[in-house]
């Protein structure tokens, strides 16, 4: 990497099933002022440019990009939308600053879908409008059909997936930011009701409401800004094909995560994942989502993850903690925010700032986002507390 | 920083009615955009597109849908987004990914079909304004720059003809583009005597309804010396995006695009912009954005630019053409593909390669503008030989 960049700031609101009582410019506000006065109070003034992350459809604005510069404190500064996972925002700023034009350049994302009624009607609206969204099926339909697909290729069982939940689920227990945290059992999961066979109700993370603005500083106005800074080693992302019929590696494949993981581990120099990230916040929007993650990012190989879950080696206490905050499947599910929640996550961690949730001795953690249905798009990124 | 130049163009023809689907848009422009450099997707490192609201094309997540017709599978695509300015800051947007040194070759493409809305693509502007204050009023963007016009005219004592002045530069610019979804000249008599819209907008004084894509291939210096012996520098860039409040700014003069051109052209070391720049390519939905971004880039002095415009000095063969394509008035405005259209002509234009809309005297220094949002943002790209 030819300039290292750091992550100097950090500030999130919300994290709440609802929030009537705030808009989403509000719930920036605050993210965004905890941002600042995380990074030692700089002035928005003093920031050279900032990047949101957004979607029309999701805050039915058309051109939402309009509603961004006020409550950042980004009037007449070079602001710019990327709409994309919030993870992507972080790529264009990381950019931004190794160009050399911006120095310190805030990131923001949020998602207010309390305000959505119909999430699913949005959603279909993403499918292609041709060939399937004249079926006018619930879109987790996809869903669904990538479960079937994964579960039968990699010989993983819907148990195992049932134990990602259970397992995310009970980390979230330990997370002031989680709401979905509960204690459940295998058959609390396999019982409840399908949606989209075998996709059950509990295996879906649940939408929540939040806003998180990151502050990113090259190293020398890191170095003055902050005593703890956590430092992206890699980063890469990669979008397949949006056509369903036609994945290169097929409908059970996260080929885009397998893209983007070898581009940020090239960037990192990693060349032996495993041995080298000491902990993963990984997507789980569905419950297999994680463990088809975990294998497309090379932690572990084909079929393996769903047997190294229930081997404990995935736990807090295991060789490979992940999803440690709770994931999406214990915190809530925040859209475009969600890239974000898992850079937050990573580097409270990093910076050993994590609560109960601590893990010991960590130096370098990977997150990962996925765009969710119908989308095959996923960003990851390396972060370390060591330059 | 890392010299980064534009080695391809392509453009769609620009209609407004496409037969083809927002993909195949997208796809016929990256063809011809890797065609006119010798390349295939293979070879291409990243895509980093833009499209303007999804709502045009009825897909949410729009960027996702495009990515296959825009050669984004199986690779790095980034799709960004700053309304109007969409065009001219997707080359921004790419020139970050080369800059920076994470790729050597970058796709830039930029795609917009307004003909799926029925009946007509103002609709959906309806959705841009603030939910609690302002849509109540039912507001379109016409009726928004209607205000913006008469502020401008106000200001300088400036009237509905010299408005039109601007319209009959760049539509009789345009005629001479092959892209272009015109065929007629027009006077300015056409142009007063066109239906008034929203006072003191009238029809002509309007760009058209379109679809198209455009599309520019950005390469590291290395690679773009061994790609052709005509690299197109990009020299400066900027963008700037004011508040969302527009009803609580001065609007006769634009001092988002003020900032971002002085960005720009710090990046570029250039310190006359109106001596030193050959070409202008600023962004002209409306006749009056065309004078009034000609300011803001601060290639004409504020005030003067009727009378440097009825003196011909922004005709194509004048001291500095203004909108030598045509422009969105003369070529069709296909949102985000009319931004990305600027910067293929000062690519042709600097090269020596736009045909009979060449510009004499052997231009070195051109500058492209877009803007958009609720009459808020700016981006600015300066390029040169």
């Amino acid at each position: 990497m030819n300039k290292r960049v750091a992550i100097v700031g950090i500030g999130c609101s919300g994290f709440r099933t609802t929030s009537t009582d705030l808009s989403y410019r509000e719930m920036i506000f605050e993210a965004a002022t905890k941002c600042y006065e995380d990074a030692g109070g700089i002035h928005p003034q003093s920031i050279d440019s900032f990047v949101a992350s957004s979607e029309d459809f999701m805050e039915g604005i058309s051109i939402a990009d309009e509603y961004v510069p006020d409550q950042l404190g980004a009037v007449l500064k070079p602001v710019q939308s990327i709409a994309g996972d919030s993870l992507q925002g972080i790529a264009s700023a990381l950019m931004q600053i190794q160009t050399g034009q911006q120095s310190i350049v805030a990131a923001s994302a949020f998602s207010k879908v309390s305000n959505l009624s119909h999430y699913e009607k949005v959603a279909a609206y993403a499918t292609d409008p041709a060939y399937v969204r004249p079926l006018k099926e619930h879109p987790y339909f996809i869903a669904g059909l990538e479960m079937n697909r994964y579960l039968h290729e990699s010989c993983s069982t819907r148990e195992q997936c049932a134990r990602v939940v259970i397992k995310n689920k009970y980390n979230a227990l330990s997370n002031p930011r989680a709401v979905y945290g509960s204690k459940i059992t295998t058959e609390d999961v396999t019982c409840a009701e399908p949606v989209c066979f075998p996709l059950g109700q509990f295996d879906i993370s649940g939408h929540l409401d939040g806003a998180i603005v990151i502050l990113l500083a090259s190293e020398e106005k890191a170095m003055e800004m902050t005593d703890r800074p956590i430092w992206i080693k890699g980063i890469g992302w990669a979008t397949d094909t949006p056509n369903l019929d036609s994945r290169k590696d097929g409908l059970g494949s996260a080929l885009y995560a397998k893209l983007a993981g070898e581009s940020a581990y090239k960037m990192a120099g990693i060349k032996s994942p495993v041995n080298e990230i000491n902990f993963a916040e990984v997507d789980d929007t569905f419950s297999y989502k994680e463990l088809q993650h975990l294998e497309a990012l090379n932690l572990c190989g084909f079929g393996e993850a769903g047997k190294l879950l229930e081997m404990g080696c995935f736990e807090p206490g295991g060789e490979l903690p992940v999803n440690v905050s709770g994931g999406s499947l214990g915190i809530g599910y925040l859209h475009e925010a969600n890239g974000l929640q898992k850079v937050m996550e990573t580097a409270l961690q990093l910076r050993g700032e994590a609560g109960k949730s601590q893990l010991s001795g960590v130096e370098t953690g990977l997150a990962f986002a996925w765009r969710g249905i119908p989308t095959a798009t996923g960003t990851a990124v390396v972060l370390s507390n060591r330059l | 920083m890392r010299k980064v130049a534009i080695v391809g163009a392509g453009l769609t023809k620009f209609v407004r009615r496409a037969l083809e689907t927002p993909k195949e848009l997208s796809f016929e422009a990256t063809k011809t955009a890797l065609d006119s450099c010798g390349l295939s997707l293979d070879d291409i490192d990243c895509v980093a597109h833009g499209s303007a609201p999804d709502a045009f094309d009825g897909i949410h997540q729009k960027g996702e849908y495009l990515a296959d017709g825009c050669g984004g599978w199986n690779k790095p695509t980034m799709r960004v987004y700053v309304g109007g300015a969409t065009g001219v800051h997707a080359v921004v947007h790419g020139w970050h990914h080369v800059a920076s040194g994470m790729f050597d070759l970058c796709l830039v493409v930029c795609e917009e079909k307004m003909s799926n809305a029925m009946p007509h693509a103002q609709g959906f502007f309806l959705t841009i304004f603030d939910a609690i204050t302002e849509r109540a009023l039912h507001p379109n963007l016409l009726w928004i720059f209607a205000l913006e016009m008469n502020r401008y005219m106000q200001r300088y004592g400036y009237t509905k003809e010299d408005m039109a002045l601007a319209a009959v530069n760049n539509k009789r610019n345009g005629l001479l583009h092959p892209s272009s979804q015109f065929k007629d000249e027009i006077t300015v008599e056409d142009v007063l005597n066109s239906e008034t819209m929203a006072y003191p907008v009238s029809r002509l004084d309007v760009s058209p309804v379109s679809d198209g894509a455009a599309a520019v291939v950005l390469a590291a210096e290395p690679v773009a010396r061994r790609l052709t012996d005509k690299p197109v520098w990009i020299e400066g860039v900027g963008w700037t995006l004011d508040t969302a409040y527009w009803a609580t700014r001065d609007l006769y003069y634009p001092r988002y695009l003020d900032k971002a051109a002085r960005m720009a052209y710090e990046m570029a070391g250039i310190r006359e912009p109106d001596k030193q720049i050959n070409i202008a390519e600023p962004y002209d939905p409306f006749d009056y954005k065309a004078l009034h971004h000609m300011e803001g880039l601060q290639l004409s002095p504020r005030g003067k630019t009727v009378e440097l415009l009825r003196d011909g000095h922004f005709a194509r063969d004048g001291n500095l053409p203004m909108c030598p394509s045509g422009g969105l008035l003369g070529v069709g405005n296909p949102i985000a593909a009319a931004g990305t259209m600027k910067i293929c002509e000062l690519f042709w234009q600097l090269r020596g390669e736009a045909g009979e809309r060449q510009v004499p005297g052997d231009p070195r220094l051109g500058v492209a503008q877009a803007w958009g949002d609720l009459m808020q943002v700016s981006s600015v790209v300066v390029t040169g030989i």
